[in-house]
């Protein structure tokens, strides 16, 4: 049964992906082109939904479902991710034990430098995401490394996002470096391909499905999705990454999630944020 | 002679439906179950993509078409089965997912679903 099952997976993903490669070129290492693909992006949207402002896409569904809109703002008159910008703030600047602190790990001390993440590590030949260089963080000064998905990292994620606040998103593929346009071009592939007992893709619900309901849930555009992460989700109560929202969205195609800080998720995070270049960084924000 | 192969024929027919009770459903139950089968989330749950006129259906989705119009539509219905049992024969980026292909229903609750729809 599993077998059969992987086979027709993998099957399907054959065949999506040679639909990828009919739809939209630019699925090979030779011929993929990000700057292709961010303005192809913005032209599906800009089409799709003729009235919405580019710069409004760091709202997600708001910035097409004039409905929810109006809940949303109610709700960001009193930001229910407010207590966590401070308690973030507070555990940014709690020396370690050993003295040193978070600063002390990042360009800047860490201060407006969200829009910088994640980015290509040559040296280490991976996408680095901001909540992974929390963690090497503390256990380079022999601090334990904290859990991935919400608390503590969230919070510190959420109040470095805060201090950055407006800065435009600058998601850098080097030149010339092969690595670091393999890693762009997974998790654009993971995007669009497949997957599951439902056979489904990222953008079967964030492109073709964005704005439409799947009962009572409307999808969002995937333009601008890790712009204003960390998120306060009232269905979660309480403030998430990004990678706990890719685990959540990946159990809905009824397939087996991957871990949080996953290779593969953080190729994704590349490829996501790298497609929201030129939108501003606007987290932490608010979701229903 | 004839009298005897005529109730022999009827014994046999009663010991079919006597070994076979599950086959005895009627065509109200094929329904029931089908429509339970539209509503169930862990099921079919074709509710959250399709609106149909049945006044239990609630707060339904509009990815697909909504069912109406069916026997229109699908005069044969076994065009109708194939579409849910595989929608992505007909559009291999459907986002309707493959509910025969990959056994999210089974066959007895395709028939079933498929026997539902096709009232509207
Ligand atoms: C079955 C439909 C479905 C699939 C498949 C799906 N998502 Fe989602 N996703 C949703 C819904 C519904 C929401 C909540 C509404 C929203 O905020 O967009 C959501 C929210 C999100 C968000 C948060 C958006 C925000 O503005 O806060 C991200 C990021 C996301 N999805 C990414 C993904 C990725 C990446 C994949 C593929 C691994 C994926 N999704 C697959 C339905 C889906
Ligand atoms: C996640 C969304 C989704 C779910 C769940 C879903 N469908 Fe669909 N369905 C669609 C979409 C979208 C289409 C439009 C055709 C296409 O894109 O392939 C469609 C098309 C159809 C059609 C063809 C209608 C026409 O006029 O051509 C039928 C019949 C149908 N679905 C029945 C069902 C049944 C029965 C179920 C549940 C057992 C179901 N669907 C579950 C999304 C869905």
């Amino acid at each position: 049964m599993k077998i059969i099952k992987n086979i027709t997976i993998g099957l399907s993903l054959l065949l999506s992906s040679q639909l990828v490669f009919s739809a939209q070129p630019g699925t090979t290492l030779a011929s993929v082109n990000p700057e292709a693909d961010r303005m192809a992006l913005q032209n599906y949207f800009k089409k799709r939904f003729p009235d919405a402002e580019l710069a409004d896409y760091v709202n997600g569904i708001y910035a097409v479902d004039a409905d929810s809109r109006e809940q949303w703002e109610e709700l960001e008159s009193f930001p229910p991710y407010e207590f966590d910008v401070e308690e973030g703030e507070r555990l940014f600047k709690t020396a370690f034990a050993n003295g040193k602190g978070y600063a002390d790990c990042f360009e800047n001390g860490g201060v407006g430098i969200r829009q910088n993440f994640p980015y290509w590590d040559k040296e280490a030949s991976t996408v680095k995401t901001l909540e992974q260089e929390i963690n090497e963080c503390r256990e380079s000064n022999g601090e334990k490394p904290l859990k991935w998905g919400k608390g503590a990292i969230a919070q510190i994620s959420a109040y470095m996002a805060w201090t950055s606040r407006d800065n435009v998103f600058d998601i850098k593929i080097p030149e010339g470096d092969e690595g670091a346009l393999a890693a762009y071009l997974e998790g654009k592939k993971f995007f669009y391909t497949k997957r599951g007992q439902l056979n489904l893709s990222c953008a079967n619900c964030h492109l073709q499905g964005s704005n439409v309901r799947i009962r009572a849930d409307l999808a969002g555009p995937a333009l601008g999705h890790p712009s204003h992460f960390p998120v306060f989700r009232s269905k979660w109560g309480s403030l998430g990454t990004l990678h706990r929202r890719y685990k959540g969205c990946h159990k809905d195609s009824r397939s087996k999630p991957l871990d949080m800080q996953h290779e593969t998720f953080r190729n994704l995070e590349y490829f996501q944020t790298y497609m929201s270049n030129g939108l501003v960084v606007n987290g932490p924000g608010s979701r229903k | 002679m004839r009298k005897l192969s005529t109730s022999m024929c009827a014994a046999s027919l009663l010991a079919l439906i006597a070994t076979t009770p599950a086959i005895a459903i009627t065509a109200e139950e094929t329904v029931a179950e089908g429509k339970a089968v539209y509503m169930g989330k862990s099921r079919g749950n074709c509710i959250s993509c399709h609106q149909i006129n049945d006044p239990d259906a609630n707060l339904a989705g509009n990815q697909g078409p909504p069912m109406v119009a069916m026997t229109q539509r699908f005069p044969d219905k076994r065009m109708l089965r194939a579409q849910v049992w595989d929608a992505s024969k007909n559009n291999p980026i459907t986002i309707m997912p493959p509910l025969g292909k990959h056994w999210i229903l089974s066959e007895e609750e395709i028939d079933a679903v498929v026997e539902y729809i096709y009232q509207f």
